[in-house]
């Protein structure tokens, strides 16, 4: 019931294509390294699927793999949005404050 | 439970979609990445509740959970600016290789079970788990050779005398092994694929030349975006599959973006590095360098009504950029208009100079991109270049022969004259000779960036 898959799925997958090409069309170059950044934080949700899969893993050699991947999606979650703030905390308009 | 699962998973990829959008202008870029965190955190706990998470390995869950966010916030935290790209390369390898995790496990079980892995997955599950798993390990691998080159931990740029040759087996040896685990259900050609996939990784990225770094950054992330949607396809997730594709799609635009910037197309990068392109056609070089001391370089901007100041990777080295804008406040003191010209794929990665300028406190509005500056060279007094080379190299322009012509740069050499800080005589990271350092309105000032940017700051001191 929470799976998606099949037909809907290739659905969702050219959906959610069009939106991510759609979103950064118009990126000044100034953000480029916050955007790339900031991505590659928004794909650290593979560490939800991480944990279900580690959920269901029951030999040793699948809960240490599953663990691996926990530990590495949490990784990339975590520090990636760290990266990102810290960069983008130091954006700031001559106008607004100045610096 | 379930329903609240799935409403966490809907808002989480909303979150993503509208953070990602925020992410794309400076006045909501942290609004953005705030509203994405909120999406994660609510994903994340969300799965908890998730009916395959039992609590059998919830312990083990925890741990991992809190090892792989303490490491990356203790590292993220401490990096400093100049090593963004490192890291950045450093993360998307870790989300590339938990990716690869969830694959290599899906794949055993279908192992153990009766059966081949495509009977008890299902043929689709199966192609997906398979296509998935490459696209994570050849991130992974890639991810981790790109770090370890923009640490310069890794100098070789070969492997073997016949890169192509490896890389096409390797390809080859990876898919055969894909159709093996697929048919079959053993652990060994499981083993025996993951490390062709992840060896194809390391073949395909030491050989690309560091001015292309930044490309190959940007595609990795997009590759591990997309390999983090198709887990989402094999486990039945549209949290991963929305999440994971959008910033795949989203990466792969923005990888087509900084390649059409340097004119050069993505096949050429990926199949044939800056290194082992042919210098054959290098240049005879006229005159001489003229060398200047610091002091008068800022004399010669001291007296200039418009400055505009290229900044490169040679800035970033040497932790230049605080002085640097010292030095602008200073002649901002005297009446001079000074602006700063960002070239797309300056430093090593696009926008690696605006973030370091940030850091120095350097306003955005006095930061312009290529296509809006480059007409205004013409009326410009005094260029300085800082640690800056192929970008700003009149070769791309003039030279069919140079291997980046054709790469739109900075038209620097329009200006009256040009002052160009480098730290050596030596040719750039690319290893093109530039001509521009031999012309008639263009002055050396050979040292650190840093000591002479400081030294620069005394002068207009005094002026």
């Amino acid at each position: 019931m929470i799976e998606v898959t099949g037909v809907v799925a290739l659905y969702v997958f050219m959906l959610a294509a069009v939106a991510g090409y759609e979103v950064i069309t118009r990126v000044p170059v100034i953000l480029h390294t916050p955007l790339m950044s900031g991505s590659n934080f928004i794909h650290g949700i593979v560490v939800v699927g991480a944990m279900v899969t580690l959920g269901v893993a029951e030999t040793p050699v699948e809960q240490a793999i599953g663990f691996v991947a926990v530990l590495l999606g949490a990784a990339n979650a975590v520090g990636g949005y760290v990266v990102t703030e810290r960069m983008l905390e130091m954006f700031k308009s001559s106008k607004k404050e100045d610096g | 439970m379930g329903l609240v699962v799935q409403l966490s998973y809907f808002v989480a990829s909303v979150l993503f979609i509208l953070g990602l959008k925020a992410m794309s202008s400076p006045v909501t870029a942290r609004k953005g990445v705030m509203w994405a965190g909120v999406g994660m955190v609510l994903a994340t706990l969300a799965t908890f509740a998730h009916p395959k998470v039992g609590m059998d390995n919830l312990t083990l869950m925890l741990i991992a959970l809190a090892i792989g966010g303490a490491f990356a916030w203790y590292t993220a935290l401490k990096v400093q600016m100049t090593e963004m790209p490192q890291m950045v390369a450093v993360y998307n390898g870790l989300g590339g290789g938990a990716a690869g995790g969830i694959a290599a496990v899906a794949l055993l079980q279908g192992a153990s079970s009766e059966g081949s892995v495509a009977a008890s997955l299902g043929a689709e599950a199966a192609t997906l788990g398979l296509i998935g798993a490459t696209i994570g390990s050849v991130a992974f691998a890639g991810s981790m050779i790109a770090w370890a080159k923009l640490d310069e931990r890794l100098k070789r740029s070969t492997l073997t005398a016949n890169h192509q040759q490896w890389n096409i087996g390797l390809a080859i040896a990876t898919a055969v092994l894909a159709l093996w685990v697929f048919n079959t259900g053993s652990g060994l050609p499981i083993l025996l694929f993951f490390a062709a996939a992840l060896a194809l990784g390391v073949f395909v990225t030491v050989p690309i030349g560091g001015a292309d770094m930044p490309v190959v950054i940007s595609l990795l992330n997009a590759l591990t975006g997309l390999a983090v949607g198709f887990k989402g396809f094999l486990l039945g997730n549209p949290a991963l599959i929305i999440a994971g594709t959008v910033v795949g799609a989203a990466g792969m635009l923005l990888t087509y973006l900084m390649a059409k910037a340097m004119n050069r197309s993505l096949v050429s990068i990926l199949f044939s590095g800056f290194g082992a392109a042919p210098a054959a056609a290098e240049a005879e070089t006229e005159g001489e360098m003229k060398e200047v001391g610091p002091a008068d370089g800022a004399y010669m901007m001291g007296y200039s009504d418009r400055v505009i100041i290229v900044p490169g990777y040679g800035l970033a080295v040497a932790q230049a950029q605080h002085k640097l804008w010292e030095m602008v406040e200073l002649l901002q003191r005297l009446g001079v208009d000074v602006k700063f010209a960002i070239h797309p794929v300056a430093g090593r990665m696009p926008g690696h100079m605006n973030v370091l300028l940030a850091e120095a406190g350097v306003p955005y509005d006095m930061i312009f991109d290529m296509d809006e500056i480059n007409e205004e060279f013409e009326d410009t007094d005094t260029v300085l270049i800082i640690g800056a080379n192929d970008v700003v190299n009149p070769a791309a322009r003039e030279d069919e022969g140079s291997p980046i012509y054709g790469m739109p740069i900075l038209n620097v050499d329009h200006a009256d004259q040009v002052l160009v800080v480098k730290r050596g005589r030596g040719s750039g990271f690319s290893g093109v000779e530039n001509k521009l350092f031999f012309r008639d309105n263009t002055r050396m000032v050979f040292g650190d960036a840093q000591k002479v940017v400081a030294d620069m700051v005394q002068t207009v001191k005094g002026m």
